[in-house]
């Protein structure tokens, strides 16, 4: 299975359907835009945790958090996205997403449902969007009335650049 | 099959599949240390273990792969492509003569390998053309095992791999004798797999001891080890959940949960145990080799060894076992290759013929211990002094102030070794770097004693486990983390009205603990957890914690209990803060960070050295002083005691406030006739409107400078051990006068605040006739370079002061121009005498310049010396009206001649 290469397929079990899946996305909103992550990155929906500081951490890091015995790492996608941070006291969710074999728990205003888009209505980044989008969006769809960015969980987790710039 | 050879084939192969791919990685970073060091290790490993188990053949390539590689280590040679290529293909021989050995349990006797060994050696030699190579016999053929089992080695071939060694001259041709392994031939062969062989192997003994035979394969079944760690993790795993269980029941009453929880806990419990004995080996397995070992040693030593083991049977986590394994056998061969001495030399000395080698591992608290003790000669304090200078570890001066335990630390710094002559057993300094790298890397911690003619202890403290460690649970700022316990020494309860309180040197918090100075770190400050509390109200509690060779205190809020925790590693999102070594899920569910203590030491900057370090410098200094110096101890601005040399103050006066007067600001008072500026300690610090002022006068010449200070406490005697680590504006260091910290003023700021701004226009004026004189100052001391300069600057010359006499002499080459040197003799590197000599020998600028010598060592036969090398003069330290003088005579002198 590690031997597959790296695309849609990071599951076993969807290689066989993995054409029909393509489009399915769990969507979410921060501050008021809908995102979409592949289904089969996302391992689970939280709603508010207790999540423990970890010091020194990157300020996308909002620490980590106990799931069932597994630790797994809290990412605000706000800070990520360079969005101011939520209203204190308004709950937030999370998505876990398994990248590399490693659980991250994204942390956003609100989780959705689960969407399957047609891949006509998928275009590329307008080359006008925000770099710091650029860098984790791996496209858009276009939604009746709104647009739905796609995010890459890969790169939403690379850190080391937000770091450096 | 003979267990140590199977033990060796499995051993050899692994070692030999990492090999590869280390010398590929060699190849693209020919210049990583590490890489090489660690080829390095695994060949020497490779051929120590050919030559225990008498395979001649073998270790003889493995021996000349080494000496290339050695020289790779020591960068006497270059890694080229063609050079890896060549180890390569001797690797490939080794792996063939290996498969032959697996297959026949004995060498092969074909042929033999000259042309690898032969092109070996003449890459070896490649960098050393002038000592041609001894002529290395071509097509010596292999000998086979004579009727007795012994094979003898060429002489000349012998002699010729010891030509290639370093440091060392070829001995006497000797006919070595290496024991062929009997058994070999004997054994039913089998063709099973060796690793498989092993595992089962594993198994059989874990289980049950059963001696060998054939009832082995009915009682125990093989079991991958792998499963078995999956398995440990679950249960882990289980052993979490349950203590998350009982602390939520623990809170509620009379649940119907209690019984089956209670029912669950014991069966957690049972299981926990049950899987923790399937990963337990007795320590006897990682023992099984060394009777023999010593028994090899003994003979090609000429030694008598009793070889005693106890607590064999002292069980242990197979992971740990492993990993201590070569640990273990490179001791005892150390401690019989170095430690027992030959049969006459211990008769002599009045002790048994036969050395005792003691092995003894028992539990202790939750860790085994291990001891290897011999009863042979001790490690040879003077030999490792020699080591260590030679090697410009440290410098004589520091040498001589460290306590022989701090010297005999140094065995565990890489390249050490002491062995006089490199043998096929030890000599080439993989040594104990490795063992103590291999030992913490398990979290286990290794110590020893050593006295001379009387024999070396040694003792390893590894953890019972990897899986679950036991950690200190402490709060800061309402977060938890966890603390390793093996590093733990004892927790202390700072406040301001007990007996330890922690004391604030500007804002490094230290704390007194049975007269010593212990560093504080602040977890709060650390790891930016917000404002430090302990100035409020001076409560805290500190652990103590021991690192390696350093002891600090950790300050922290709250001290929980100690827990065993399951380790797991930090998200790679957040690996690249160094400061944890992983996280764990307490039993109440919640995440918490294990601190790294290594990261912490070395992010306050590496204790150990500094404290070694300052402690050497300072004692160098009272060593050169003839051991204490007087020192005034006073009380100014924040009421911390602090200290100046008593030598440096002229007098002491009482001045009354009313006679202070302004000066643009600056407060001054007549004195003798002239204005004195006074400057405080703090700056800011107001003159008092009534009463009187104390104030420590410094003068030279015609200047003088008031130090206005609260009060002025004493005048004793004692050492200036100045920890320089708490150095800022002001102040040289801290030190302990009086079991008190006190901070060493440095006068050198408050005169140059005095003179810049007071006598900085008269300076220039007085300049022009006097015209600037300039003077370089070389001194490896920092202490004395701080009170030099400002002594030399008052005195109206331009110092420019450097540490070295290498530096010095790359002044002389950059073309600066000076009026006269001031040396310092004892210094690292180049010493004052050496100095002196390469200025007048060569034809720089400065040949003809006055040269002062300043030393302690101020005997006539040292002044004799001293004009001998070419000093223009020569004067004690600390004689700072001598060094004045003799700087005005002869400057003054010079200008006559000029005239």
């Amino acid at each position: 299975m590690s031997s597959l290469p790296v695309s849609s397929s990071d599951s076993k079990q969807i290689t066989s359907t993995n054409e029909a899946e393509q489009g399915m996305f769990v969507t979410m909103t921060v501050a008021n835009q809908i995102f979409g992550i592949p289904v089969l990155k996302v391992q689970d929906v939280l709603g508010t945790q207790s999540i423990a500081h970890v010091p020194l951490a990157p300020s996308e890091v909002l620490g980590s958090l106990n799931l069932r015995g597994r630790i797994v790492t809290a990412v605000d996608v706000r800070t990520r996205l360079s969005l101011p941070p939520r209203e204190g006291g308004e709950p937030s969710m999370s998505v876990v997403v398994d990248h590399e074999g490693e659980l991250y728990s994204l942390v956003v205003d609100k989780v959705g449902e689960v969407m399957s888009l047609p891949s006509v209505d998928f275009e590329r980044n307008p080359a006008t969007l925000d770099p710091r989008w650029q860098d984790v969006s791996s496209g858009i769809y276009r939604l009746k009335d709104t647009l739905l960015v796609v995010l890459d969980v890969a790169r939403l987790l690379h850190l080391e650049q937000t770091k450096a710039a | 099959m003979d267990d140590l050879l199977k033990d060796f084939l499995t051993e050899t192969s692994e070692n030999l599949s990492t090999l590869d791919v280390e010398l590929v990685r060699l190849e693209k970073n020919p210049e990583d240390p590490e890489i090489i060091g660690s080829i390095f290790r695994l060949v020497h490993t490779i051929k120590g273990t050919c030559g225990f188990l008498g395979l001649p053949r073998l270790e003889r390539l493995a021996h000349a792969g080494e000496n290339v590689l050695g020289k790779f280590r020591d960068h006497e040679l270059d890694v080229t492509p063609d050079a890896v290529d060549l180890i390569l293909a001797s690797i490939d021989r080794i792996k063939l003569l290996l498969e032959y050995l697996e297959e026949n349990e004995k060498e092969s006797p074909d042929g033999d390998d000259q042309d690898l060994i032969s092109a070996l050696n003449a890459m070896a030699e490649r960098k050393k053309e002038a000592a041609a190579p001894a002529s290395v016999g071509e097509g010596i053929p292999a000998q086979e095992p004579d009727e007795f089992g012994f094979v003898p080695v060429p002489a000349g071939d012998m002699a010729a791999l010891q030509a290639n060694m370093e440091n060392t001259e070829a001995p006497a041709p000797k006919e070595r004798t290496v024991p062929q392994k009997e058994a070999l031939h004997t054994e039913v062969p089998t063709a099973a797999p060796v690793v498989q062989e092993k595992d089962s192997d594993r198994t059989g003994k874990s289980g049950n001891k059963v001696s060998s035979g054939s009832s082995v394969a009915e009682q125990s079944i093989r079991v991958n080890v792998d499963q078995l760690e999956t398995l440990m993790t679950t249960v882990s795993e289980l052993v979490l959940t349950r203590n998350q269980l009982l602390q939520i029941l623990r809170g509620e009453k009379d649940s119907a949960f209690t019984s089956p929880l209670q029912r669950l806990n014991q069966v957690t419990s049972e299981l926990q145990e049950g899987v923790m004995k399937t990963r337990m080996q007795p320590i006897g397995n990682a023992w099984a080799k060394l009777p023999r070992i010593v028994r090899d040693l003994s003979h090609e030593l000429s030694k008598k060894i009793d070889l005693q083991m106890l607590g064999a049977e002292t069980e242990l986590d197979r992971q740990v076992l492993e990993l201590i394994k070569d640990p273990l056998t490179h001791m005892v061969r150390n401690s019989a290759d170095h430690g027992i001495e030959i049969p006459e030399e211990r008769l002599r000395a009045g002790k048994p013929e036969t050395g005792v080698i003691t092995l003894n591992a028992y539990h202790e608290g939750g860790h085994i211990i291990i001891d290897i003790v011999d009863d042979g000669r001790g490690l040879p304090i003077d030999k490792i002094r020699e080591k260590i200078l030679a090697r410009g570890l440290a410098t004589e001066a520091e040498l001589a102030s460290m306590p022989e335990q701090q010297i005999l630390q140094f065995i565990f710094k890489p390249g050490f070794s002491t062995a006089e002559r490199v043998t096929s057993v030890s000599g080439r300094g993989v040594g104990m770097d490795v063992v103590r790298t291999n030992i913490e890397r398990i979290g286990g911690t290794v110590d020893f004693k050593s006295v001379v003619g009387k024999g070396s202890s040694f003792s390893i403290k590894i953890p019972l486990t990897l899986a679950i460690v036991s950690a200190l649970i402490v709060e800061c700022a309402t977060e938890r983390f966890a603390i390793p316990q093996i590093s733990v020494v004892e927790l202390v309860k700072a406040s301001p009205t007990s007996e330890h309180r922690v004391e604030m040197i500007n804002d490094t918090p230290v704390l007194r603990l049975r007269n010593r100075l212990l560093p504080l770190v602040s977890l709060r400050k650390t790891l930016r957890l917000g404002e430090d509390t302990l100035r409020a109200n001076g409560n805290a509690f500190v652990v103590v914690v021991q690192v390696g060779n350093s002891t600090l205190g950790i300050i922290v809020d709250r001290v929980f209990d100690t827990e065993e925790i399951v380790v797991k590693p930090v998200a790679p999102i957040l690996r690249n803060i160094d400061m944890f070594s992983g996280n764990t899920i307490l039993g109440d569910g919640s995440v918490i960070m294990i601190l790294d203590l290594n990261a912490l030491v070395s992010c306050v900057g590496n204790v150990s050295n500094q404290a070694i370090h300052a402690q050497a410098t300072a004692s160098a200094q009272s060593a050169q002083t003839g051991g204490t110096q007087s020192l005034l101890l006073f009380k100014a601005g924040d009421g911390a005691q602090k200290a100046v040399p008593l030598s440096l103050i002229a007098r002491l006066e009482e001045i009354d406030c009313k006679k202070v007067e302004y000066s643009s600001g600056m407060p001054m008072v007549q004195y003798r006739g002239k204005l004195m500026p006074l400057i405080p300690v703090v700056a800011e610090a107001e003159v008092p409107k009534e009463g009187s002022q104390a104030v420590l006068v410094f003068a030279d010449q015609d200047k003088h400078m008031g130090l206005m200070v609260d009060e002025i406490l004493d005048i004793v005697e004692a050492r200036l051990q100045v920890d320089l680590s708490g150095r800022r504006p002001g102040t040289l260091g801290t030190c302990i006068i009086d079991e008190r910290a006190t901070d060493v003023l440095d006068a050198a700021h408050y005169l140059s605040q005095a003179f810049q701004s007071w006598f900085g226009e008269e300076q220039t004026a007085y300049g022009v006739d006097q015209a600037l004189r300039r003077v370089l100052l070389v001194d490896d001391s920092p202490f004395f370079r701080n009170l030099l300069t400002p002594l030399l600057t008052v005195a109206g010359y331009d110092v420019t002061s450097v540490e070295t006499a290498n530096d010095a002499l790359k002044l002389q080459d950059e073309g600066l121009v000076f009026d006269a040197i001031v040396s310092d003799i004892e210094m690292p590197g180049m010493n004052g005498f050496d100095f002196v000599s390469a200025l007048r020998g060569g034809n720089g600028k400065w040949s003809k310049l006055p040269i002062f010598a300043m030393s302690s060592h101020a005997t006539p036969r040292d002044l004799e010396r001293g004009r001998l090398a070419g000093f223009t003069d020569y004067v004690a330290k600390f004689n700072r009206e001598g060094l004045l003088n003799a700087l005005h005579e002869t400057l003054n002198q010079g200008e006559i001649h000029h005239e």
